[in-house]
């Protein structure tokens, strides 16, 4: 059996992938980016080979994605993540029209035809709406990050923000503690304000159903539910949504592997 | 990974007939006894000013150049800390700087005012800008009132006419107030007619790029001879460089040589470059065989290419009409719309690059609405933002993540016919 790898090296994690030649997912690999970010991409790249048992020359090409894609000097192409999510996304979901990914960094909303592109949006140096806003809320509460999404399926009179900055957030929260408002309804305001502020952006390329929902926060249920209702529509979302761009990145690399051998 | 390596006799030229006009300035800022006037690029009269022999002097081109060599910041930072805003506009910043730093930059001794020309007061922050100089130099501000084009039509009325006309009547005596000197007509005809000759030479240049392989890129390269058509417009100097660069780019259109080995994207691009970050700017498009096949930006100075020409027989008319009708700035947003259009159409382009300038909200305000505007009718459109001046605005793994996804998503569509992809 022959293999296709993508590498997705994202600002916060790096997400591994490997797919046989029926596109079957055969391994993943989560880890840390952290500051060396040529080391993240083979650190990843071995982790997801040894989590699949499968050897370095059973794989017919790499294909790396993300902020980090031009380190992963072993990969055979670089293509953006938005390419590439919405690839996966496709994979998984083949009716999906719009990607809305949220991850450590980056919001984005992806219209999405057969696969590929038509058009993309994203936030502009502005950590609102990603998953860094969403951690900075759950450390301010002394929460984890797993937590906080359940948590918020429990508000009952949730709070308005009055910012949707991720600096600024800190201190709002800590206002509506001192009133003494259930740490559920402060973390449904937040997520009520993020999944508006998302859909605003994603908006911008248009909302049409199906959605597909990727990145990090995807593994959050407070938010899932919140923008199923603001959308009025159900989510695509899967146990790996998460590694929705290493995904589209190996469907990538099978599918340049498979043209290379046809070619050649 | 594909480079511009393009380094054409006009370039030499380019470099050799600015560096004579920066020794002249720095001439004047010693005390040459040739008196220099600031002005502004939007559709800027400069005609006038050589009928009186005054050296025209643009602080934005001093404010670009500075952000090209990378020497913006420090002057940027000494004007904030003076008080000006961080979302003030980085060009005023960047010269108020360099202003209060002794008029010294790498390329020339800025000389004081004789006269401050705001001759383009569509933008609020242009007005404060020159009424702030007025201020710091002691001299008063000319403030050449242009009304913006409102009709439908794109037509200036024969009132807006006549009274830009008659404000250029005023100027005049204030020119000859300074110089000492009558307006000497013959020489102003002159000048228009040097003008004539350098903008008929423009606007071919600018038609060569509807050719496939574009012969030079109208964005990266353009902006290397904007320079001389606003320094040196009016001119036998200004006239001999666009008859060097029309040759030498209609001899590539016919050897069929592009600035890159090869052409895969034609696209159209609006606003301007962010200059301090400009080489890595183009090498985002370089590396996708991108050509800008035609640029707003280069016609914020003028707008030749669909027919305007100054006319040596009503020179101070057509002056007029260029501040009025024949320059991006002072122009509606329909008409901006229809600008592109025609790019897109007549230059066979297949995608519009919008780049918006945290700096410029006047320029900038719309260009979302341009992105829907073009995306409705079909046009790929990319809007990405950064600033003109202020290097600390450029995220380059934002930028090209952005340009890279763009293009990965052009490169699958079906293309407008006949244009490669």
């Amino acid at each position: 059996m022959k293999y296709a790898a993508g590498i997705d090296v994202g600002s916060t994690q790096t997400k591994c992938i490997i797919i046989d030649e029926n596109k079957q997912i055969v391994a993943r690999a989560l880890t840390d980016t952290g500051a060396n970010i040529t080391r993240a991409g083979e650190r990843g790249y071995e982790a997801v080979l040894a989590a699949g048992g499968i050897a370095r020359e059973d794989v017919l090409c790499v294909v790396g994605t993300g902020y980090g894609r031009f380190k992963v000097s072993f990969g055979d192409l670089q293509i953006t993540e938005i390419t590439c999510h919405a690839k996966g996304a496709s994979m998984l979901f083949p009716d999906t029209a719009t990607v809305i990914d949220m991850g450590g960094q980056d919001a984005k909303g992806i219209s999405v035809q057969n696969g590929e592109v038509v058009d993309f949006v994203m936030n502009d140096k502005c950590a609102a709406g990603t998953g860094r806003f969403l951690s900075t809320a759950a450390e301010t509460l002394g929460l984890s990050l797993d937590e906080i999404g359940a948590i918020s399926l429990q508000a009952r009179n949730p709070v308005r923000l009055s910012t949707v900055c991720t600096v600024f957030v800190e201190s709002d929260i800590m206002s509506y503690v001192a009133q003494g408002k259930k740490t559920e309804d402060i973390l449904g305001g937040i997520h009520s304000a993020i999944a508006a502020r998302t859909i605003a952006l994603v908006r911008r390329v248009g909302l049409k159903p199906n959605y597909t929902f990727t990145g990090g926060v995807s593994l959050n249920v407070g938010m899932v539910k919140m923008l199923e209702e603001k959308l009025g529509a159900p989510l695509n979302v899967s146990p790996d949504s998460h590694y929705m761009g290493a995904i589209g990145a190996a469907v990538f690399a099978l599918e340049h592997a498979l043209s290379a051998a046809a070619v050649s | 990974m594909t480079e511009t390596h393009y380094q054409g006799k006009l370039h030499h030229l380019q470099k050799e007939l600015m560096s004579e006009y920066y020794a002249a300035l720095t001439a004047s800022a010693n005390g040459s006894g040739v008196p220099a006037a600031y002005l502004l690029i939007g559709g800027n009269p400069v005609e006038l000013l050589r009928a009186f022999d005054i050296l025209p002097v643009f602080p934005e081109v001093n404010a670009l150049q500075l952000a090209v060599r990378k020497q913006s910041l420090p002057f940027i930072q000494s004007a904030e800390f003076m008080g000006y805003s961080s979302d003030n506009c980085a060009y005023v910043k960047a010269d108020i700087g360099m202003y209060f730093g002794g008029r010294q930059t790498p390329f020339a001794t800025i000389p004081e005012p004789s006269l401050l020309l705001c001759n383009y007061v569509g933008c609020n922050v242009y007005l404060d800008w020159f009424g702030h100089l007025a201020e710091f130099t002691g001299q008063s501000a000319f403030q050449l009132d242009i009304p913006f084009i409102r009709t439908a039509s794109g037509k200036p009325s024969k009132e807006d006419i006549a009274y830009v006309l008659r404000q250029l009547h005023h100027l005049i005596g204030r020119c000859e107030e300074i110089t000492g000197r009558k307006l000497d007509e013959e020489k102003l005809r002159e000048a228009v007619r040097l003008s004539s000759l350098t903008g008929d030479l423009w606007a071919k240049i600018k038609h060569l790029t509807k050719r496939t392989p574009a012969p030079y890129d109208a964005y990266f390269d353009s902006v290397t001879m904007m320079a001389p058509l606003y320094c040196l417009r009016g001119t036998p100097q200004g006239l001999e460089f666009f008859e060097t660069a029309y040759a030498e780019l209609l001899a590539k259109a016919e050897a069929g040589v592009g600035p890159l080995e090869k052409e895969r994207f034609r696209y159209v691009i609006e606003g301007p470059p962010p200059w301090p970050h400009l080489r890595a700017f183009r090498d985002m498009f370089s590396r996708w065989d991108a050509v800008a096949v035609a640029s707003t930006y280069s016609t914020v100075g003028g707008l030749w290419e669909f027919g305007f020409t100054h006319d040596p027989d009503h020179p101070l008319e057509s002056i007029a009409r260029h501040l009025l009708e024949w320059n991006l700035t002072n122009r509606n947003f329909l008409q901006r719309y229809e600008q592109i259009e025609r790019y897109l159409e007549e230059w066979n382009a297949n995608a519009l690059i919008i780049h918006s300038v945290k700096s410029c909200r006047l320029f900038s305000a719309g260009q979302g609405d341009m992105r829907e505007y073009f995306t409705k009718r079909g046009v790929p459109t990319l809007l990405v933002e950064s600033d003109l001046e202020d290097p600390r605005y450029f995220s380059e793994a934002q930028m090209r993540n952005r340009i890279d996804a763009f293009f990965e998503s052009i490169a699958h569509r079906p293309t407008r016919e006949g244009v490669t992809a």
